[in-house]
């Protein structure tokens, strides 16, 4: 009895460990070994610190990694301030079917592969584009304007891809918020800032950090939106994993650049976590 | 008196669509009243309170608070407070953060803010609460938080909406006790609203009774349980027993059953049919029919069961003659205290006890 209650249990065991080892344990290891790998000549390789330091040197790396930075959180940021309002309409003011619908619609684009959205935003804003012609027949601007190729659309373009993951945490959060406390902060004299900042927010809190790692994460490791939309101008980080990778065949510098994408992640979560407050593991719980 | 009244209303009136919540509502509160608006759910007291409250906008007349009207004032600028049904304690806050909320959004500066917080809470006897998260608190102790958390803004009025509903039975009559004592204290107009007609009577001053969107009759406690001015007043407060009957003089009417019941009439005289209300603490009962000669009306019966509650014990009796069941409320004391289930017993009530009403 005991030998076979074993077994069941090494069994149930076996997924969640091959799951973890073989996809996440098995290639990190792999590829901090490697990052940490120099080549001295063809096909010799030593334990090195060339690739940390080639990074650190080539202004190049350093930048594109600080602006992925920088740039995702604010793509953070906008997400989160454009997907709040959907999430509270969604959560407190709609109704039964209305509901239902409203989230469905959020979750339509999804159906769609993100290189067929991001081509979707390639349609709206190029200098042929949509946007492009109905600006110059309403004679706002007098030739063809290219909107691709910049900041803003790359932006547009992840706080589009985010949204979902933000909206539903925030969804989930702000269910539990009874309207009466809305009401009670308006009674007590509370403006709507007020009720908001005092109320809401903090209510929410553990939707917005959860919706807001999430999103953070996927836009710092994003690939097909910053490159479509970015073009040569994008330079996100991830371009620079794959150019080594792919084009350079430079695995070695991939790996150390692959790492310290991982770093980053962690690291500015952790801030996150820090600056509100939130433990991680009650966010997990909560959304 | 010339004094202005804490609250008016003149003629409100809210309609949800073909629907009429609240119907032509007058009435005003003295200041430092305990007004009560008591009814079943439904008959659109809730609705009455939010818009006192500023929730709901009247779709006709005026709510006059200290004589300034209230029409286009926001919930938020209005000297009106109000204890939720479910308390709408903020979660996310401590009892002192609960309570110092409405301070901080007036801007009191930080010091008085504190002082005013710890002085309140003193007086609801939470001092030592200050700290603690709001959901560490019993039932009792989250209530007077909400108070608390009204009563520190120092409003004209204050509305509880039904606060006390969700307390277990020895807690509420310990809550009533503790909410008549909280408003004399502060001298404060606590509008209350209530199904329970045992909480509006204990604590009221003066109390609204509301059905189908219309006060029914407003009065003191005493008033109400005197001399209800409706037959829905005479069955809604205080206990009753109620009978469908016919009238066959003035002031007196035949039961259903056959049996004739001297009363009192209230309204104009009527033919037809009537209702007649007689309470089981004005039904006497004795072992002989001798006792009872002073008594307009007199019926033997028998005793149908015995419903033991303490000093709330009532029997249920069946007339040998008239065809009725009347529960009476038996004395602890005296020949009849250990009755027993099918024992004969003689009752009968003054015609002062019986209240007809037109049907």
């Amino acid at each position: 009895m005991m030998r076979a209650r074993g077994l069941a249990f090494w069994l149930l065991l076996l997924p969640p460990v091959l799951w973890l080892g073989l996809l996440l344990i098995v290639p990190h290891v792999e590829i901090a070994i490697l990052s940490f790998s120099e080549r001295v000549g063809p096909r010799l390789y030593r334990f090195g610190f060339a690739n940390y330091l080639a990074f650190l040197t080539e202004p190049l790396y350093w930048r594109t990694f600080a602006r992925t930075a920088v740039m995702s959180i604010a793509v953070t940021a906008i997400t989160l301030v454009v997907a709040f309002p959907v999430a509270f309409y969604i959560a407190k003011a709609a109704r039964g079917v209305s509901k239902a619908v409203l989230f469905l619609l959020c979750l339509l684009p999804f159906w769609a592969s993100e290189l067929v959205r991001t081509l979707g935003w390639m349609i709206l804003l190029r200098e042929t584009g949509l946007v492009s012609a109905l600006l110059q027949a309403t004679g706002l601007s007098a030739g063809p304007v290219e909107l691709l190729y910049n900041d803003g659309a790359v932006i547009v373009g992840l706080v589009y891809g985010g949204l979902l993951f933000m909206v539903v945490p925030l969804v989930n959060a702000l269910d539990s918020l009874d309207f009466s406390l809305i009401e009670a902060g308006f009674d007590l004299g509370g403006s709507r800032i007020d009720v908001l900042r005092r109320v809401v927010i903090p209510h929410a809190m553990p939707g917005i950090v959860a919706g807001s790692i999430v999103v953070f994460m996927l836009t710092a490791g994003n690939f097909v939106t910053a490159a479509l939309l970015g073009g040569k101008n994008g330079l996100w980080f991830t371009e620079q994993i794959y150019a080594q990778f792919i084009v350079r065949f430079n695995w070695p510098q991939g790996a150390a650049f692959g790492l310290l994408l991982l770093l980053l992640s962690s690291a500015i979560v952790w801030i996150g976590l820090k600056l509100t407050g939130q433990g991680f593991g009650e966010t997990m719980r909560r959304s | 008196m010339a004094e202005i009244a804490d609250l008016s209303l003149a003629r409100v009136t809210k309609r949800f669509g073909a629907h009429v919540a609240v119907d032509a509502v007058d009435f005003s509160a003295a200041r430092g009243a305990f007004f009560s608006i008591l009814g079943p759910s439904g008959c659109g007291k809730t609705t009455l309170m939010r818009m006192i409250a500023g929730f709901e906008m009247p779709s006709e007349g005026d709510i006059a608070i200290r004589g300034a009207s209230m029409a286009g004032v926001p919930a938020n600028r209005r000297p009106v407070n109000m204890v939720f049904q479910n308390l709408a304690l903020f979660p996310t806050m401590t009892v002192g953060e609960n309570v110092a909320y409405g301070l901080d959004c007036r801007g009191v500066a930080r010091g008085e803010r504190e002082a005013r917080v710890r002085r309140i809470l003193g007086r609801v006897g939470l001092a030592d609460f200050i700290d603690r998260r709001v959901t560490q608190l019993s039932g009792g102790q989250r209530q007077r938080v909400a108070i608390a958390r009204c009563l520190v803004l120092e409003p004209t009025i204050l509305l509880l909406d039904e606060p006390l509903g969700a307390l277990d039975l020895k807690l509420r009559e310990h809550m009533k006790i503790e909410l008549k004592r909280l408003q004399a204290d502060f001298n404060t107009t606590f509008v209350y609203i209530t199904h329970d007609q045992s909480e509006a009577l204990v604590m009221s001053d003066q109390v609204a009774v509301m059905n189908r969107g219309r006060f029914e009759q407003v009065g003191s406690p005493r008033e109400l349980y005197r001399d209800p001015a409706s037959a829905f007043v005479a069955g809604f407060v205080g206990d009753a027993n109620r009978w469908p009957a016919e009238f066959e003089a003035p002031n007196r009417v035949r039961l259903s059953g056959g049996a004739t019941v001297a009363g009192r009439r209230f309204g104009p005289p009527s033919a037809g049919p009537a209702t007649c209300f007689v309470r089981p603490e004005s039904v006497a009962l004795a072992p002989s029919a001798e006792a009872l000669s002073a008594l307009e009306n007199r019926y033997s019966g028998k005793v149908v069961s015995v419903l033991f509650d303490g000093a709330n014990s009532t029997l249920l009796v069946r007339a040998d003659a008239g065809g009725f069941e009347l529960r009476a409320t038996l004395p602890q004391t005296g020949a009849l205290a250990g009755v027993e289930k099918g024992a004969a017993v003689h009752f009968g009530w003054s015609a002062e006890a019986a209240r007809i009403f037109a049907a």
